[in-house]
């Protein structure tokens, strides 16, 4: 526990005395929410109904999906894991500390955004607050194990940044992140059932903000619970130590099948 | 419970079709320094990662203290210190944070000395990132050893390091062994294993080709021992017959009047030009006897294959 403990608080200070984790964690998901704020609020005032929750997402995207899977594989091919292992840490911890610690970046951010909106920027406020923060929690979990299992089945940073934005652009752009997924054209609506962030912000809409949802706000929360758990356990099952070592326990593309939720979710 | 601390059966590790390690069998004893000999691509980091657990062997059986690296790599992590060849840590942790981190893991408390002991206490506050290639080696070796474990393993462990570190190292490895530790070291530098290691093994292209002793191994080599002299009035150069002298194969004169001879028996042969010399009415200057070295042995061996 002790040791547990040791290697997360590392990371957390890791994540605020690195420049780049600096940026995805904090400067950037809150220097965004003030544009926001300031600018998109005049031009569509509507956003303020929404802005809570799609500032919550893009805070989780920002440290987890994009700010998470290039350390990791910057790490595995530096040989820092190889360091690790013979020293004893175990895979989970590797993976389980980066991850958790991303979280709680998120959560901080998720906090200062969800406490100074309403005042500063007169967004609507949750009708359940304890719903905000249980399902920005689940959101943020998703968000975290997706941003993991992408460093873990990705062969270079490239590739990591490739996989990330095939998420991130969709969702900032079908998500209900900027316009409700309700305008959304009938053809396109199936796309933004295959992102994290319609279920997220249809969650948020239906279970903390008590508004009209597209989707069911329970069959959105249990696919991102399935999705989470199911990503971070093929993170676990693909880590591989080393990227000399050609033995590996699956192929990479196993990591398709955490979008499996999602997919299913289209059909039910 | 046998006096080996490592031993290595039959080892085979075949990579696409290759055998980079190809049937090597060796064994270490408690409380000594083996070294691990060998041209790059021999076979020496396969070896020592498999003994690690990093890489699964596909042949052969393995034992550290009694513990199958593969099987329970749990048990191993406390009984085996490892510096690798190609490491590294998080450029942004410090050698203190490192030290805490890894100690926490081998729940042991934290050694803070030996940072010190190995020149890095101004550096503990300094990230990693911002340490010299030496520094980092260092650190490696101290947090190789900071949970005391009764195996050491390191792979060129002074590449890179400058003389004085290289001493400090070669003082630390000294008390390791003093202290009972196993150590296996692998290194390109002939000298440093001559200096370090109680016994050696030489390998070439994934196969043991040799193991003994330094002094074993350079004693079976066709290598000669070298006889230099210099006198005051380079009288012996001109002497008759030097080549006839007990047991000498070659003689021959060198730069700054230095005439050389190469012996099969310096017994033999030292007496006898300490004889020509009074023979001569000349007085000596400079007598310098150099045993073959290893790095000799090493360079004929690898060059012929391990034939000879």
């Amino acid at each position: 526990m002790n040791a547990f403990a040791n290697h997360f608080g590392f990371e957390f200070k890791a994540g605020l005395r690195n420049a780049t984790a600096m940026l995805m964690n904090y400067l950037f998901p809150l220097g965004f929410y003030v544009m926001m704020g300031i600018v998109f609020t005049q031009i569509l005032p509507t956003f303020r109904d929404t802005m809570i929750p799609a500032m919550l997402i893009i805070a989780a995207m920002s440290s987890t999906l994009l700010g998470l899977p290039d350390p990791l594989v910057t790490s595995r091919e530096a040989g820092i894991y190889r360091s690790y292992k013979i020293n004893g840490v175990p895979a989970v911890s590797i993976l389980a500390v980066p991850v958790l610690t991303s979280m709680i970046h998120a959560l901080i951010v998720a906090a200062i955004i969800a406490l100074t909106a309403p005042p500063f920027f007169r967004a609507t406020p949750p009708a359940s607050w304890g719903m905000l923060a249980l399902i920005a929690l689940l959101t943020i979990f998703t968000f975290g194990a997706t941003g993991a299992l992408i460093g873990v089945a990705s062969p270079s940073s490239r590739a990591t940044v490739l996989w990330s934005q095939l998420i991130f652009l969709p969702s900032m752009l079908l998500g209900g992140l900027m316009m409700p997924v309700s305008v959304l054209p009938e053809s396109v609506r199936p796309f933004a059932g295959l992102l994290p962030s319609s279920h997220a912000m249809q969650a948020f809409a239906g279970l903390a903000f008590g508004q009209e949802t597209v989707f069911d706000p329970v069959r959105s929360v249990i696919i991102l619970a399935t999705s989470g758990i199911l990503a971070f356990g093929l993170a676990i099952y693909l880590f591989n130590w080393d990227s000399r070592n050609a033995a590996r326990r699956g192929h990479p593309l196993l990591a398709l099948l955490a979008a499996v939720p999602y997919v299913v979710g289209l059909f039910i | 419970m046998n006096d080996w601390a490592m031993e290595v059966r039959n080892l085979r590790k075949i990579y696409g079709g290759t055998a980079a390690v190809d049937d090597i069998s060796f064994e270490v004893a408690r409380g000594e320094i083996f070294g691990l000999l060998g041209p790059n691509g021999a076979g020496k980091t396969t070896t020592l990662e498999s003994l690690e657990g990093i890489r699964k062997p596909d042949g052969g059986t393995l034992r550290i203290l009694g513990v199958d690296p593969v099987a329970e790599p749990g048990r191993l992590r406390d009984l085996i210190g490892v510096q690798l060849q190609t490491s590294a840590l998080p450029a942004d942790m410090t050698p203190a944070e490192a030290m805490r981190f890894f100690c926490a893991y081998h729940r042991v408390p934290e050694n803070r000395m030996l940072l010190d002991r190995l020149g890095l206490a101004e550096k503990r506050d300094s990230r990693y990132g911002a340490l010299s290639v030496g520094q980092q080696r260092r650190l490696a070796l101290a947090l190789a050893v900071a949970h005391r474990p009764p195996v050491v393993i390191l792979d060129e462990p002074t590449a890179g390091l400058d003389v004085g570190s290289r001493t400090e190292l070669h003082a630390l490895m000294h008390e390791l062994r003093a202290d009972g530790t196993t150590i296996l070291l692998a290194t390109h530098d002939m000298a440093e294993a001559e200096k370090m290691a109680g016994r050696v093994a030489i390998l070439l292209r994934g196969k043991v080709i040799a193991t003994g002793t330094p002094r074993e191994l350079t004693a079976t080599g066709a290598g000669y021992t070298k006889i230099s002299v210099r006198t005051e009035q380079d009288l012996l150069r001109d002497s008759p017959d030097l080549a006839a002298l007990p047991a000498v194969v070659k003689q021959l004169v060198q730069a700054e009047d230095y005439t050389v001879f190469f012996s099969t028996d310096p017994g033999l042969t030292v007496p006898a030009i300490l004889a020509r010399i009074a023979g001569c009415n000349d007085k000596l200057i400079d007598l310098r006897v150099e045993r073959p070295s290893l790095e000799e042995r090493f360079l004929e061996l690898t060059n012929t294959g391990g034939a000879r």
